[in-house]
C-alpha cells in the first residue's frame, strides 16, 4: 500500500464531524503552529516541503507565500481555490466532501503563517452540497474554539467563509476568482500587479487551490524533513490523482509520487487496467489542458525509460513526446475512442469558457470547434488541420490569462500525435458521420 | 422553448427568513464590500423565483444590494448556472464535457430526449422538465451523469434515469 498522507481516514465512520476527525489526529497541526512555532517558521517549512501547487500550474507554495506583500494597517487575505472546473479533475471535491476539517485545518494554519484575519473557500456554484458541508464543518471548528477570535489562546483571530462562484471555468485563474469573489464577472486582471501585491479589494491576497493547503497539514506534523522524503526528488510528497475514461475502476486515488504510470493504469491498489478487456489508446495525464500522449508514450518515455506520475516525468521530452502533471485530471482513452472527436469537445468547452475578454482567445476557440466540428462531421478538408495549427499559433501566449494556451495546447498535441486520425475524418467523411454517434446535431451548451 | 413573459410578478416575494439569510450572506463580508454576497444571493433570489431570474428579480437583487441593476445583469449573463428564461420545474443538466462523453454521456442526452419528447433547451409541455447540457461538472469518474436540483445523479443508467423522472413527477425530489 502506498503511504496516505491526506486520505489516510476517509473510510472511517463520521470522519467529516469534528469530533470523530479530532481522534483522528485532526487539528494538531494547528495545535503544533500557534503554540511552537512562528509564522515565518510555518512558511519556511512549506518552503522546505517543496510543495508545489496542486491546482495545476505546479508552482511552489512556500515561495508564492513568501511574496505576499505585508504593508502595515493593511488586511491580507488567503483565498481557497475550490473552483475545480479542470474536466478530468474531482479530486477537491472527493477531499471536501469527505475530509472537510482537513482543509479547515490546513486555511487556519496557512492563514496563519500568512497573518491573514479573514480567509474565504471560493467554491464552484455547482458543487452546493459541499458548500453545505463545509459551513456545517465550519461552524463546529468555531464552536470548538479553532476559529474566531484568540485561537488556542494564542492571540491569533481568523474568520472562515464559504462563496459559491456561479458556473464559470475561468473562475479557477486566481485573478478571475478574485473578481468574483468581488462580485463582478470573472474576467481575469492583466499582472503585474501580482495577487500578492493586490488582490482581493486591492490588499494583498493569497490563492492557494484545495488540495495544496490540505498538504499543509501533513507538512507541518511531520515536518518538512521527513515530507521531502516521500516522493521523487522533484515532486515531493503524495499528489491525488482523479482518474477517469475507460478504466476498470476510476476515482480519487492518493500517490506517492514517483510510481509507474503502468503501475496506477493496471496496479490492483489503484484503476485495474482499461474496462471491457479493451487496450489503451490514449491518456491526458493532468486535466484537458495539458497534451495528449499516445499508447507508445504512455508507459515508457521516449528514451525508453519507465514513465512515472511526477512532475519532471510526465513533462519529460517537453510536448514533442511529454505531457504534465497538472491538475491530476487522469483522463484514459480506450481503442474505439474517437480523439479527433473529443479534441473537438474540449475546444468546444475553451469556447463556451473563454470569457471574451481577449480577441485571440474569444474567437480563437470559436474558430477551433467550428473547424474542428466540420472535420468531425465528415465535412472537412486537409487544409483545416493546418488551419488549426495556425489559429493555435495564433491563440498561444497572446492572451491575458492562460486560458488561451490551455485551449491551444490540446489541439495542438492531438495534431501533433493523431495526424493520421485526423487524416482520415477528411478522407472518409462517411465513415466519419457513422462513426459519431450523435453528432450530425449541434448541441447547444446554455439555455 | 416557452416565450420570456415580462411582468411584475416575475419578482419574487421573499420570507422574512428569506431575507435573514440574505442578510446573512451579505454579513460574510466586510461592511461596504457587500457587492462580494451578488452570486451567493442570485442563487437564493432565483430558488425563490421558480428556477429563473427575470429582469425584474434582478432588479429586485440590485436594490437589496444598493448597486445598478447593470451591475446585476452583467453577473447573471456571465456565470451559465443562472437560467434568463423560465424554465421547468426540474432542470436536469448534463454533463457533456470529454470525459463523460468517454463513458456514453451523448447516448444519456439522446435517452432523455426521446423519453420526455424534447430537444436541449427545451421544456416539456407539461412544464415538468427542462433539458440542459452543461459543461465539466466535476465528477469525471461517475459519469454519465446529472445536476438535478442542488445533487448529482452519477453513474447514469437508461433505468436510473427512469427511476429519477419517475420520482420527480413525484415531487420527492428537491427542485432547482
Amino acid at each position: 500500500m502506498g503511504r496516505k498522507l491526506l486520505l489516510e481516514h476517509i473510510d472511517v465512520p463520521g470522519i467529516e464531524t469534528f469530533d470523530v476527525w479530532r481522534k483522528h489526529g485532526g487539528y494538531l497541526s494547528v495545535e503544533k503552529a500557534l503554540k511552537n512555532m512562528s509564522p515565518d517558521d510555518v512558511v519556511n517549512e512549506v518552503k522546505n516541503s517543496g510543495l508545489r501547487g496542486r491546482g495545476g500550474a505546479g508552482f511552489p507554495t512556500g515561495m508564492k507565500w513568501s511574496f505576499l506583500a505585508k504593508p502595515e494597517g493593511v488586511p491580507r487575505y488567503l483565498l481557497c481555490n475550490a473552483d475545480e472546473s479542470e474536466p478530468g479533475t474531482f479530486k477537491d471535491r472527493y477531499l471536501m466532501e469527505k475530509l472537510p476539517h482537513l482543509l479547515i485545518e490546513g486555511m487556519i494554519v496557512s492563514s496563519y503563517a500568512l497573518g491573514a484575519n479573514l480567509s474565504y473557500i471560493y467554491i464552484r456554484g455547482e458543487y452546493m452540497w459541499i458548500l453545505e458541508i463545509l459551513e456545517k464543518a465550519i461552524a463546529e471548528a468555531y464552536a470548538k474554539g479553532f476559529l474566531g477570535k484568540n485561537i488556542l489562546g494564542s492571540g491569533f483571530d481568523l474568520d472562515l467563509r464559504v462563496a459559491p462562484g456561479g458556473g464559470a471555468y475561468i473562475c479557477g485563474e486566481e485573478t478571475a476568482l478574485i473578481e468574483s469573489l468581488e462580485g463582478k464577472r470573472g474576467n481575469p486582471r492583466m499582472k503585474p500587479p501580482f495577487p500578492a501585491v493586490k488582490g482581493l479589494w486591492g490588499c494583498p491576497t493569497v490563492v492557494n487551490n484545495v488540495e495544496s493547503l490540505a498538504t499543509v497539514v501533513p507538512i507541518i506534523n511531520m515536518g518538512a524533513d521527513e515530507y521531502v522524503k516521500i516522493g521523487t526528488e522533484k515532486s515531493a510528497g503524495t499528489k491525488l490523482i482523479s482518474a477517469c475514461g475507460n478504466l476498470v475502476r476510476p476515482g480519487v486515488y492518493e500517490i506517492e509520487m514517483g510510481i509507474s504510470v503502468e503501475e496506477f493504469i493496471y496496479g490492483d491498489e489503484w484503476c485495474r487496467g482499461i474496462a471491457n478487456n479493451k487496450q489503451i489508446k490514449a491518456l491526458i495525464p493532468g486535466g484537458s489542458s495539458v497534451p495528449i500522449l499516445p499508447a507508445h508514450l504512455i508507459t515508457k518515455l521516449a528514451t525508453g525509460e519507465d514513465r512515472l506520475m511526477s512532475y519532471e516525468s510526465l513533462s519529460e521530452g517537453g510536448f514533442a513526446t511529454g505531457s504534465m502533471l497538472g491538475s491530476g485530471g487522469f483522463i484514459v482513452f480506450d481503442e474505439d475512442q474517437s480523439v479527433v472527436r473529443n479534441t473537438w469537445n474540449f475546444a468546444r468547452f475553451y469556447a463556451h469558457e473563454s470569457c471574451g475578454q481577449c480577441s485571440p482567445c474569444r474567437e480563437g476557440t470559436g474558430w477551433m470547434q467550428r473547424v474542428l466540428h466540420r472535420i468531425v462531421n465528415g465535412q472537412g478538408n486537409m487544409r483545416d488541420i493546418d488551419l488549426l495549427a495556425d489559429i493555435n499559433k495564433k491563440i498561444e501566449g497572446n492572451t491575458i490569462c492562460p486560458l488561451g494556451d490551455a485551449a491551444a495546447w490540446p489541439v495542438a498535441a492531438a495534431i501533433r500525435h493523431f495526424r493520421e486520425e485526423f487524416e482520415w475524418y477528411v478522407n472518409h467523411p462517411e465513415e466519419a458521420l457513422k462513426r459519431n454517434y450523435g453528432m450530425l446535431k449541434n448541441t447547444p451548451t446554455t439555455v | 422553448m416557452i416565450k420570456t413573459v415580462i411582468t411584475q410578478q416575475d419578482r419574487p416575494v421573499l420570507s422574512p427568513e428569506k431575507m435573514a439569510e440574505i442578510q446573512g450572506v451579505i454579513q460574510q463580508f466586510p461592511e461596504g464590500k457587500s457587492k462580494s454576497a451578488i452570486l451567493r444571493i442570485l442563487h437564493i433570489v432565483e430558488r425563490e423565483a421558480g428556477g429563473w431570474l427575470s429582469p425584474d428579480t434582478m432588479d429586485m437583487v440590485a436594490e437589496i444590494l444598493s448597486i445598478e441593476p447593470i451591475e446585476v445583469y452583467e453577473v447573471a449573463t456571465f456565470y451559465t448556472m443562472f437560467n434568463l428564461n423560465p424554465v421547468g420545474k426540474y432542470v436536469l443538466e448534463v454533463c457533456q464535457t470529454g470525459p463523460c462523453m468517454l463513458v456514453g454521456s451523448d447516448q444519456t442526452i439522446e435517452y432523455i430526449e426521446k423519453t420526455l419528447d424534447i430537444k436541449v433547451g427545451e421544456t416539456t409541455a407539461d412544464g415538468m422538465f427542462t433539458l440542459k447540457t452543461s459543461e465539466c461538472l466535476g465528477a469525471c469518474g461517475y459519469g454519465p451523469l446529472l445536476k438535478c436540483g442542488i445533487h448529482y445523479h452519477e453513474h447514469l443508467t437508461n433505468d436510473s434515469i427512469d427511476t429519477l423522472l419517475t420520482a420527480c413527477r413525484n415531487g420527492e425530489v428537491e427542485k432547482y
